[in-house]
């Protein structure tokens, strides 16, 4: 009876193992495929055509182009390589402007024809129109639709996802934001963080570290949303009046939120690391006379590296996954930021802002994914950069 | 066990009352309050009846409609194209009734100087051609423009009214909630945003807006709203279909009579009449 249930313990335990990577493989694996789908959706809105008069010779226009026209940023066919005519955009919306509710018909069964006449008739005309609405055979020329490339996704720099005809999904500068505050936070949590797990590792009594400790463990359990607010309402006016800024909401406000909240994990973690450097080796150290600062700076802090690194490295983990602090926080302007005192967008706050809106399976939703992906392959780098440190160091003192 | 059976039967069949008999109501967040309010006040006069309202959006609503699992669609902006043509392909004649207005003002800082500006300022401004206060007669200042996020049927709407179709630009910040644009606004002094009439406060200054390049302008407010006078005003719009009319017509009548009327008033937006 006893065998028995000491086996059934061990499957239960390797079942309960091989389950919850098994499910983790399937959540990259999900996330991966939903995002590979982006490169294969359309430039141009599902199911819409671009369509232009006969006379037109343009054939290719990209998504940023296709932009700049019906922003009327490019008013001339001939600045895309076309004949030298004025450029007129025409969206389903204008319909009413063109004809009457009569001529379109009670169930709108005339819109096609009609539109279709209207862009023969106009030589500059470029008209969005659903691919369905058209009559057969009509004699328009169309612009050529390609599936959205790699290139313009990892390399763009517009995040436009709802812009019609044609999403943009530049990811360059939410990627650069999302890195560029977490290089911040990381540079001011740092300094504090390991001169806190120094102090209360090595410098304060046991009392003080009593009280200490769960103080700063405290700072674990607030929400995320509360050190958002606190941020919006306190550290965002503070900035802008210190720097003169005219605008408060920046990267530094987000690497400061950040840093706040990944003090806890690098002081928990350094410090227990700290606490754990084996005793010999301090005892060794100050039996060769070296003073206390010493011993600490020279053996215990090497000594500890691997642990601090870890540390370092949760910290990170929760400062580039961080949401909705940096999201109130940091303005999200979908811009390359040149200096930190710029508003700036991260990856996190992006999916978090749209994904609610974005309809299932469309190019806006998969272009989540991707960003989801792009998350992970940072994290995953993280972690095998402290693998690397951890397993050095280690060598280093065993 | 039989007696468990039996309750679950009564179960069933008390569910399946309620789902015939009930008023669905779905769509727009923008309408939710409202609607829900309206229900409640509908139900106080009418005991027996029942109305049940979710959100979901705008998008969602109209889809509903089509595919019979809502009664009344609520939307913050006129029906798409898009989506008159799937009504039209199964014979679905959908009736709209305007419940409401929402009027969109636009804010500054209360230190701003600037007063009014015409549409075609705003449009440069939300698109980034005009980046100085000096540019539209204020302060030697740099325009810091505030959004909300791209979800928001408001960004849709003052995309549309405003920047005529075309995009905002691209370092626009982008807020997550009207609040959160109030808050930005009242602490910046070189501000600009947009939020619904119904948020205006003292600590943000509402602009007078032209759209007819200058020759009239007017505040935002339930009176220049209503009259037609204020530009930036949406509709809010019930979608029915209308075989169905006779099932919704009691709590739609109830919407737009004198009282329901009011608790629009109350919840900030214009009423129809």
């Amino acid at each position: 009876m006893k065998r028995f249930l000491e086996r059934a313990v061990k499957w239960l335990l390797t079942a309960s193992g091989f389950v919850t990577s098994l499910v983790i493989l399937l959540i990259i694996a999900f996330l991966f495929a939903e995002g590979a789908g982006l490169f294969s959706e359309r430039v141009i809105e599902d199911g819409y055509v671009l369509a232009l008069n006969r006379e037109n010779t343009v054939k290719e226009l990209s998504a940023a182009e296709i932009k700049a026209v019906f922003d009327e940023d490019v008013t001339n066919w001939n600045e895309l390589g076309g004949p030298d005519m004025a450029i007129e955009t025409f969206r389903l919306e204008d319909a009413d402007d063109y004809f009457t509710e009569e001529q379109l018909g009670p169930q709108y069964e005339n819109a096609g024809s009609l539109i279709a006449a209207l862009v023969e008739s106009r030589p500059g005309m470029i008209a969005f129109i659903p691919e369905s609405m058209l009559p057969e055979d009509p004699s328009l020329n169309f612009i050529k639709d390609k599936t959205i490339s790699p290139g313009e996704v990892l390399a763009g720099s517009e995040w436009f996802p709802t812009a019609t005809p044609a999403p943009l999904f530049g990811i360059w500068p939410l990627l650069a934001g999302t890195l560029w505050v977490s290089l911040f936070a990381i540079l001011f949590a740092l300094p504090f963080g390991i001169s806190i797990a120094v102090y209360m590792a090595e410098v304060a009594s046991g009392r003080v570290r009593n009280i200490l400790k769960p103080i700063i463990e405290l700072l674990n359990g607030i929400p995320s949303v509360v050190y958002g607010f606190f941020g919006l309402i306190v550290i965002v006016p503070l900035l802008q009046q210190v720097f003169g800024l005219p605008v408060g909401e920046s990267g530094l406000a987000g690497s400061i939120v950040l840093a706040i909240m990944a003090l806890p994990t690098i002081v928990t973690v350094a410090e227990d690391a700290m606490r754990n450097c084996p005793r010999s080796l301090r005892e060794a150290s100050l039996a060769l006379g070296a003073t206390k600062w010493q011993t600490i700076s020279r053996v215990v802090i090497p000594a500890s590296m691997s642990g601090i690194a870890s540390g370092v490295v949760l910290g990170i983990g929760r400062a580039i996954g961080e949401t909705m602090a940096v999201l109130m926080v940091t303005g999200n302007a979908a811009v390359v930021p040149t200096s930190i005192l710029e508003p700036l967008r991260t990856i996190p706050a992006t999916i978090a802002a749209e994904l609610g809106e974005a309809p299932a399976g469309g190019a806006h939703y998969q272009s989540l994914f991707l960003l989801g992906v792009i998350l992970f392959f940072i994290t995953f780098i993280i972690n095998l950069c402290v693998e690397y440190i951890s397993s050095r160091s280690k060598a280093k003192y065993n | 066990m039989n007696r468990k059976q039996i309750l679950i039967s009564i179960l069933a069949a008390f569910c399946m009352y309620a789902t015939a008999e009930a008023q669905r109501i779905k769509g727009s967040d923008t309408l939710l309050p409202l609607t829900q309010e309206l229900a409640e006040e509908y139900l106080a006069e009418h005991p027996d009846r029942e109305v049940i309202v979710t959100g979901g959006g705008t998008g969602v609503g109209l889809a509903a409609l089509p595919e019979k699992t809502t009664d009344i669609a609520m939307a913050s902006r006129r029906i798409k194209f898009s989506e008159k043509m799937k009504f039209a392909e199964i014979n679905l004649d959908a009736k709209e009734v305007i419940v409401a207005y929402d009027a969109l003002a636009v804010v500054v800082n209360p230190s701003n100087p600037v007063d009014s500006l015409t549409r075609e300022q705003l449009e440069a401004i939300f698109r980034g051609k005009i980046t100085n206060w000096k540019e539209v007669g204020g302060e030697d200042r740099k325009i810091v423009v505030y959004s909300r996020e791209t979800s928001s049927g408001t960004y849709e709407f003052f995309k549309e009214s405003v920047l005529d179709n075309k995009n905002y630009m691209s370092s626009i910040l982008s807020m997550p909630a009207t609040g959160a644009i109030i808050q930005s606004v009242r602490q910046t002094k070189g501000a600009i945003g947009y939020i619904g009439l119904a948020y205006l406060n003292r600590y943000v200054k509402a602009l007078a807006v032209s759209y007819d390049s200058g020759r009239h302008y007017a505040y935002p407010s339930v009176g220049t709203a209503a009259d037609g006078t204020y530009p930036i005003v949406r509709p809010l719009y019930y979608y029915y279909d209308a075989a169905r009319e006779a099932a919704v017509s009691p709590f739609i009548s109830f919407a737009l009579s004198p009282a329901g009327q009011e608790s629009v008033l109350r919840q900030g937006f214009v009423p129809v009449k």
